[in-house]
Order: C-alpha cells, then structure tokens, then sequence
C-alpha cells in the first residue's frame, strides 16, 4: 500500500502539513472558515516536531503490524480492507488512550474537543493524495508504495 | 544611535480576512519580517527587514499576503534617484563599502534586447524540430588546423591527436557558484542536473565536497586566486579546469566569502579554518603576465597529464579581444568571459554597477579578433554574464560563443528572487545560504528536477529557434552572425557586435 | 485439517486474523460458553456506566465469523480437553475434536471466602452478563449504595461506572493504596484524591469480614476492623485467576499460574496452543512466564498462536503489564514495572506538578526504561512503551525524557531515523 513517508531532512517547518490537515478535517473543509470560523478550532491529525534547525511532521505510519490495531480495547482501531489504512471509527471509540499508549511514534492524538475519540491521520480517505503530502513544499513528505 | 534615514524598500500588505494566524509566514522569513503576538492571535510585520524575497508570499496558504515595492516617493529628480540618495544614506551610516549580490541591475542596454534573429522563408527552407533530427551537441576544447584521417582497410581512423574535449548535450553550463556561496543542496541539484542533462557544472572556488566526487566527469573543477580546496584528487576528479581570473560582476576585485558562511563543511571543503573569511586576492599573485597564465595553464595540464581541458575564466573588460588572444596563445583550451551583468554572490555595488562590458559586444570582439589572428579554432568561447533565455542562448552563439555559462537562469529556476542578499547568508530559498534551518529549503531532488526541466525547455527553443533558420546543428549558428539584426543600435555598436541593422540585407 | 479455539474474546479474535491471513481453507470453529458475538469485555464498564449501549459491545462487526468462515458455538461449555484424542468434552457429552487447539479461556474472577457472598447482590464483574445482573439490581431493586471489594482497575472501573448510575460506593482495598500493582505510592495518592473527589469512599488496608443479607439479599457489609457499611449490592473486584478447569492434571499441558506456552504459544503438548488472561507467557522485563491479564497481549498472544497454529513460524517476543484508564476524567496510563521492590538496580526519574495536575514517573534498569506512569499528560506516551520494548539505552537523553518537549526528536538520530524515516524497519 502507499505510505506517507517522512524525509527529515528536507521538512522546512513551515507547519503547512499540520494546517492543511487541520483544513481536512474541518467541518467547512474550507482554510480560512476552519481558521476562524469554526470552534473549537479543528485538531489536525499529525504531530510536527521540531527542535533547532531539525524538524519532522510524524503522521501515523499505518504498520503492518500495527499495535494501535491490536491493543485497542472496543475494535474501534481497524485496518481498512481496501487501502489497507489504520483507521479509527470515532464512533466505536471511547477515548480509553489505549492507541496513545502503544504508539511508538506518538502518532495518535487525543481528540477532547467534544466527546473524548483518538483523533489519527486516515491518509485523509478518499483523497488520492493525503493533503500533507500534496501541499508540502518541499517534498519532505512524500506518498510512496 | 541617532535616527537612520532609511526607510523599508518593501511594504507587506497583508490581508486580514485572508490571514488565518497560521504563521507559515513567521517560520520562513529569516529576516524577522513577521512577528505573531498570541494576546490578539494576529501577525504583524516589520517592513524595514523586509529584502523582497517573496518567501512568505509565496508560502502563506490563503493568499494574504502581497509585497509591494514602496521606496517613499522623492520629489522628482532625475539625477538624484531614490536609489542613489539611499545608498547616500546608507554610506553616510556605515561608513562603508556599500556590498550587494547577484548581478548588475542598473539600465545600461541590454543587446541581447536590440537583436533579432532570422527566419528561412521560401528560398531556404526551414526545418521542422519535432521531425528532423537536430544536434546541440557541442565540444569544447581546442580543435586542430587539419584533420588527418587514414583509411584503415574498411575504417577510416583519425590519425590527428584531438586536445582534450568537453561534450555537453546542449550548449548550456552552470556557472561556477562555490560551495559556500551557495549551500550544499544548491551544489548537488546542480551537479545532478548537469548529469542528467549530460552539461557541466562548475565548482566555483569552493572545492568539492566528498560526496559530490560521484559527479565528477560533470565538473568544472576551479582554480582561483586563494586556490581554495585545490589539491590533488579534486583536480583529477573533474572533468576540466578552469583559471579564474576574473568575474563580470567584480572585475579586478576579489573574492570574499564572509566567516559566517564558512561552516564546519565549507572549512574542510575549502581547506581553511572554521569562521573565518575565505579571501580570494584580487589578481593571482603568480600571475602577472600572459607568459604567467600560460605557466599555471601547463602546470594544471602537466598535473593531469594533458586528459583535461584547462580554461581561462575572465571578465569582459574594455580590451577583452586582445587579453582573449592572449589567453589563447597561452594554451587554454577555452575561455569564458564574463559580462557586466554578471552574477556573484557577493560584491561592491559600486564594482558591479560601473565595471566592465556587456557580454554582447565582448563576444563578438573576441570571436572576431581571434578569427582575424587565425586562431579562432584554437580555443572555445564560452559567454557568461546573465543569459536569461533560450533566444539568448542562440544570439550569444551566433555571435560568436561555442556555448553560454548560466548561473542566475540556474538560481532564479532554484527558487532565486533576485533580492540581492546574497552576501548576507540569510538566503530565504536556501540557495545563497549555510544556515542549516535554511539550507534544507532546497530539496535536490526539486532543484535538479527544475533545473532539468529549464534546460531541456531551452533546448527545445534552441532547436525550435535553429529550425526556422533552417539550420540543423547549433554548430552551424557559432559565429553566424548573419542570422542576427539589429533594432535600435548605433552604427558602432552594430559595427562592434558584427551584425547588420535590421531590414539591411 | 481443522482449527478449534476455545474462548471468544480478544485472544480468538487475533487468533482467527492470523490464521485467515495465512489459511483460508480449513475450518475454524470457536466454542464458547458466553452466547454473545465477539464483545469488548473491557467495556462492560462503559455499559453499565451508560456511556454506550448494547449496540456498541461488539469488539467486531455483524459478519465477523461469516467473513472469516468460522463455525460458531456459543453458549456451550467445554468441560474437559483431551489431548491424547485430540478432542473436547462439551457439558452435556458431546465432543469435538481439532488438528489444532487454541485454548483462550481467559480468567474467572477470585471469589473470597467470606461469609454471604453467595447472598444476592454480591456480584463478580468481568462478564457481559454481570452489567445485565447488577443494571437488575439497581433498576428492579433500587440499589443505591454499593460496596467494590478491591481496589484494583477492575474494582476501580466498576467503582466509576456505579457512580455514573448515581450509586454511592465505597471501595475496599487490603493494601495500604488503591491499583498497588500497576500504580507507585503518589501515584496511587493522586488517584485516590482524584476519586474521592468524584464521590468514592475508600477504606484501606481492610477487606471485607462478612456481608450480611436479609431475606436473602444483600444489605450491608462489615469491614475487618468493625466498620459497618451499608450497601445494596457488593462487587467482588480483589483478582482473576486463570480459567484452567477444563484440563486435567494428566493431560500433559503444564500448568502453574497459567498454562505455560512457548514462544510459539505452545503449551506443552503438541498442536494445543494457549493464548491471552489463561496462559502463562514471557514477560520481557522481568524475564520470567508468567500471566499477564491485560486485552493488547491477549490479541497479540492470540495472533502469534493463529500464525504458528496455520503453520507459520511467529515468536512472541513477551509482554508486560500496560494499562490506560482515566480516574474522574483525569487520563492515566501505566506501563511496564512502575514500583520495583529493589530501589539498588533501578533508577527512578519523576517530575510531579501537583496544581494541573501531572505526574510522570519513569523507571530505569541499567539505563534502559522499564517502567513509566502518566498521569493527567498521555499524550505520546506511546513513545516510552517503544523504548520500552526497543530496550533503548537512554543515556544519552536521559535528561530529556522529562521534558515537556519531548517526543522523537529527542531521541538518537539513529533510533530516531529508525522511527521517522522507517530505516532499518519493515513497517
């Protein structure tokens, strides 16, 4: 399946990811109405790191054997059959951080914005590109079999 | 500290319906434009920091911001422009030599502007690119007086030993742009893009980092007055080697890369200390007669036991002709001149803007003297000193030059936006930079990509442009200055470029 | 050839992925003596808290047996496995047999031996059928007190979801801090604070002595030091043991707290596999088998016996102890050993900010972490579990696990790289 993969040493920490993520997952799917409009303000789905001149965006690796998948306590963390996605059926979710805790990336964040759900990246579903990918600047996030 | 007089150049509009706060514009301006205040969850910018790069513009995800050029408005003089009053200013601040980058940017004429190409229409005809085969291909290097072939049962072999050549795919280079200068990734999207494109990029007086060695039958290899980084394997590395003597943009100055750019890297590439300003000295001090050049020329040839061309880089001053015979004479097997307008990473606006000649009339001086001596086919010419288009490329050839050098056309496709700060090391695009939270801006793989793709642009226009003038080899158009006109021009400027007015037959 | 699991919970589950992955001919069939479709036990709480309803028990889909071609018998009991036939006893006589067994029984909770537990209203809680008894007690019999013998998570979820349904709980605990096996002393300070706030009495270093009924139900109970404590219902929440009766000692299949398993999810004996709350595999950190009871190792243990039982080789490479429950809305997480006995060979690193508050707590052996709690900021927690397992050498950024930065940018470059850029790993 295709993966977003992180080149380090290209990311520029402009944050363009995190804020064209954040833009996805809006309700308006509209940058300056998720911006300004909508509150509380929508979460983006991907960490970014940065100390010094080095930084990363860390957005969820979707593993083979992903721990997320099976530590979760409700099946609420699932493989998607079909592009082989890790996603998190918000609805079956109860916000029991379980995901939180195996994550060896930290790639999934809690969501406490209304009710308590894992908020992770979903390769931004139906998108033939996940938006971090396709607005990075320079390439440092690169979608790739 | 009393008042400064000056005022910012720029004025950042920023549109505040469109703003979102995001601060994209904060983490790329490495000037400190743009400033967040998290009470008012706004961003407000300092315009006096401003250097024009676009770097926010270009970024900022909503389109809010603008930047517009806002010198404040002088009463109307046409002597005391706004720009000679500030750098009054500024001098009388700093006390000074008033330092720039990039290339001359003052309105002397432009005859790549005043020349108009030729087209074949019916008792010629033209030649269609996209069917007929067309060559770029160009050699650079001494070539003999005769051929001697010999038939050799059913081959025919050339019994001539040829001098050393280069062969470019097109007849396009990189200008040398030293690593220091610009930043490693800038370096290696050139080297890959030479590569690629099968052309040659020059190290400038850099050296060459380890890792670009892999390059190395793609690389002009430098040797300049602070014969920085020239040691053994660098000059057996590269593909031919070139003797700066001199650049368009700073004529009879030499060369300073500031210690901030001298990172760790730079220190071991260049061989000098770690921090402290690379000084390349104004002449070569082995140099002080043609007899001298051709001294170092046959050092360098003996040194690769005569596998490699070795060049002779100068500007293009007022007696370009007979310094390039001499320079011929001397045994180099090419010579680029560098025009006026010229790039550079670095030097006194006061030398960029008022030394030299423009490349135009210096190719077509040199070709001609070196044809009236008879010794045109001795050396090749490259013509530096800001080729911006493909139509460039094809006048600067047909008046005269074997190939063109780009340096600013390869920049600006990097991401360069002329702001001229080179010399600070602040580049915002990562190009003219060392500062590692910029250099990363310049991904190679988007920087050989685009630089690819601008010359193979060109060549397409090049042979698009030799088609119509039912030429089927770029060879056909060196020196052909038949196919060029002039528009606008003097009778002496006509008479120095070579070229008829147009509508002269 | 055809595969049989005894159990249908998180442990069959992985177990039934792993071998459709790799086989997906030979039958399946799953017995269970629960008569639901797959559910997510650890949710139980949830329900009986209200915070879902029925609908959102299934662990998964509708179709999950249907799609993965399994054959199902729920609500049937195995009384006896045998081995040497390579069946199973079902309550009632009949029998089934296997090419391959999954044994995944899980745990049957520790019922005390005090006088009036077998009273109505005394309640154990680790079954879906337990919510529907106690909802009973508190609608049919307007329970409104309620006594949780045991402090651990279980007596701890239990004690929040009554106090959802507008109960007033006391909780009893024998140690002298609530959840003493996967909490540190502040640790367990914090959230004793914490639910004593939301409404909870605790009493500690008692249990219960006798819970005393009338007309056969529960109306309260007395502590060991003489306490009465009223209360309409008691739940019994002091431990789970594994659920091992079906297999007889001359079986051949090992057992000593749990069933003893390879790591291949082996027991013993040929062919008979044993995976999640009933077996007894490797612990990582303390280097010894032993039962882990916690929902992540049981898939995983399950899908490492799916793998070998299809006749693919995959090694457990261990486990330990994890945890993540929210006291009183405060998230908690605990991983790994988070109060080791011997303070000579282990180091331990704490930062507490009592006013948020956030408390964190690492625990190192040679360098290496092997222990953390998080307690109020979980956030990237996950990370720690990674060095945890990784058996990172922390020294080299020790002095930032702490930090508020932290994250995988502080890590090595190579670890990091590792992590990031997905050198070096098939992800």
């Amino acid at each position: 399946m295709k993966r977003i993969i992180v080149h380090e040493e290209y990311c520029i920490g402009c944050r363009l990811c995190e804020i064209y993520c954040l833009t996805q997952h809006s309700q308006s799917r509209k940058i300056i109405k998720a911006f300004k409009e909508e509150t509380p303000r929508p979460l983006a789905r991907l960490v970014v790191e940065e100390a010094g001149p080095l930084s990363f965006a860390m957005p969820c690796r979707h593993c083979e054997d992903a721990p997320c998948v099976e530590a979760c306590l409700t099946g609420a963390m699932q493989r998607d059959e079909r592009t082989g996605a890790v996603l998190c059926n918000e609805k079956r979710c109860v916000g029991c951080w379980t995901c939180i805790m195996v994550c060896p990336f930290g790639a999934i964040l809690r969501n406490v914005t209304g009710r308590k759900v894992a908020s992770k990246c979903d390769l931004c579903y139906g998108e033939e590109v996940p938006v971090c990918v396709a607005h990075c600047p320079n390439e440092a996030l690169t979608y790739e079999e | 500290m009393s008042l400064s007089l000056l005022t910012a150049e720029f004025h950042v509009e920023r549109d505040e319906i469109r703003c979102i706060a995001c601060q994209v514009c904060v983490r790329q301006c490495a000037n400190d434009v743009h400033v967040y205040d998290p009470d008012d969850d706004r961003v407000y910018s300092d315009e006096t920091r401003c250097v024009g790069c676009h770097r926010c513009a270009t970024l900022c995800p909503t389109r809010a911001l603008t930047i517009r050029c806002t010198p404040q408005e002088f009463r109307a003089n046409a002597n005391w422009s706004p720009s000679i009053i500030t750098s009054v200013f500024k001098q009388a601040e700093t006390g000074g030599v008033l330092l720039t980058g990039m290339g001359c940017d003052q309105p002397y004429p432009i005859y790549f502007d005043h020349i108009l190409l030729n087209a074949a229409q019916v008792t010629n005809p033209s030649i269609d690119p996209l069917r007929e085969p067309m060559e770029l291909r160009t050699f650079i290097g001494r070539k003999p007086e005769q051929v001697g072939v010999v038939q050799d049962r059913d081959n025919m072999r050339l019994e001539t030993r040829l001098a050393p050549q280069l062969v470019l795919e097109t007849p396009i280079l990189f200008s040398a742009m030293s690593y220091g200068s610009i930043s490693y990734n800038a370096c290696l999207s050139l080297a890959r893009a030479a590569k690629e494109c099968g052309i040659l990029y020059n190290t400038g007086e850099g050296g060459l980092h380890p890792t670009l060695y892999e390059y190395g039958p793609y690389t002009i290899a430098q040797v300049a007055s602070g014969r920085f980084g020239v040691h053994r394997a660098y000059l057996e590395t590269a593909a031919a080697l070139e003797i700066k003597i001199g650049q368009g943009a700073k004529p009879g100055i030499g060369g300073h890369l500031p210690g901030e750019k001298v990172s760790e890297d730079v220190s071991r590439t260049r061989m000098i200390p770690q921090g402290t300003d690379a000084l390349s000295p104004a002449p070569h001090h082995d140099i002080y007669s043609i007899e001298d050049l051709r001294q170092l020329i046959y050092a360098l040839k003996e040194a690769t036991n005569y596998t490699k061309p070795v060049g002779v880089k100068v500007a293009a001053v007022h007696h370009i002709a007979p310094i390039a015979s001499g320079i011929a004479r001397a045994g180099a097997d090419y010579i680029a001149i560098d025009g006026l307008r010229g790039g550079t990473g670095a030097a006194p606006t006061v030398i960029r803007n008022n030394v030299g000649i423009p490349i135009e009339m210096a190719i077509a001086a040199v070709d001609e003297r070196l044809r009236q001596e008879g010794i045109r086919n001795q050396v090749s010419l490259i013509a530096a000193g800001s080729i911006r288009s493909s139509a460039d490329v094809v006048k600067a050839i047909a008046l005269g030059a074997d190939a063109v050098y780009i340096g600013t056309a390869a920049l600006v496709a990097m991401g360069c936006h002329l702001c001229q700060k080179c010399y600070t090391g602040k580049c915002n695009w990562g190009i003219a930079t060392q500062d590692p939270y910029l250099t990363k801006r310049l991904n190679p793989n988007i920087g050989a990509r685009r630089l690819v793709n601008l010359l193979r642009a060109w060549s397409l226009e090049i042979k698009e442009m030799l088609g119509g003038m039912g030429i089927n080899a770029i060879e056909s158009l060196r020196g052909n200055r038949d196919h060029l006109r002039g528009v606008g021009l003097n009778e002496v400027e006509l008479r120095v470029l070579g070229i008829k007015a147009a509508g002269e037959s | 050839m055809r595969y049989v699991i005894i159990g249908n919970s998180a442990a069959a589950v992985g177990a039934i992925e792993a071998i459709r992955q790799y086989d997906p001919e030979n039958p399946i069939t799953v017995v269970a003596d629960e008569p639901w479709h797959v559910y997510s036990r650890p949710l139980i709480s949830y329900l009986l808290g209200g915070m879902i309803d029925e609908s959102q028990m299934a662990y998964r889909p509708r179709d999950f047996y249907a799609r993965h071609r399994v054959e199902t018998m729920l609500g049937v009991q195995v009384v006896r496995v045998n081995p040497a036939e390579q069946t199973l006893t079902l309550a009632g006589g009949g029998t089934v047999s296997y090419d391959r067994l999954l044994i995944a029984t899980g745990g049957r909770p520790f019922v005390p031996s005090v006088p009036g537990v077998s009273l109505k209203g005394v309640f154990t809680f680790i079954r879906w059928e337990d919510v529907r008894g106690l909802e009973q007690a508190i609608e049919r019999y307007g329970a409104r007190t309620a006594l949780v013998v045991g402090g651990g998570l279980i007596g701890l979820k239990t004690a929040e979801a009554l106090i959802a349904r507008s109960l007033r709980v006391t909780i009893v605990e024998l140690a002298d801090r609530i959840l003493s096996t996967t909490f540190d002393r502040t640790a367990s300070k914090l959230a004793e604070t914490l639910l004593r706030r939301a409404g909870v009495e605790i009493r500690l270093g008692l249990t219960v002595s006798e819970i005393i009924g009338r007309e056969g139900r529960v109306d309260h109970a007395v502590l060991q030091d003489g306490e009465r404590v009223e209360c309409d219902l008691v739940v019994l929440a002091i431990g789970v043991r594994p659920n091992v009766d079906l297999i007889p000692p001359d079986s051949g299949i090992q057992i000593n707290r749990g069933i003893l398993v390879d790591q291949h999810m082996q027991t013993t004996v040929p062919n008979v596999y044993a995976a999640g709350d009933c077996a007894e595999a490797y612990d990582m950190l303390l280097g010894v088998n032993r039962p882990i009871a916690i929902w992540p190792n049981a898939y995983r243990q399950g899908y490492i016996a799916g793998c070998n039982m299809a006749g693919v080789l995959r090694e457990y490479a261990g486990g330990f102890p994890m945890n993540s429950v929210e006291v009183h809305g405060v998230p908690t997480i605990s991983v790994g050993i988070t109060d080791p006995p011997d303070r000579d060979s282990y180091e331990v690193l704490e930062r507490y900010d009592r006013e948020r508050p956030i408390y964190k707590r690492l625990v190192l052996r040679d360098n290496r972490l092997v222990g953390v709690i998080c307690i109020g900021d979980v956030d990237r927690a996950g990370i720690y579990t990674g060095l945890i397992r990784d058996r990172v050498d922390v020294t080299p950024f020790k002095d930032h696990l702490l930090t508020g930065k932290f994250g995988l940018i502080s890590l090595p470059r190579e670890y990091r790289k590792h992590l990031v850029v997905g050198e070096g790993i098939e992800v």
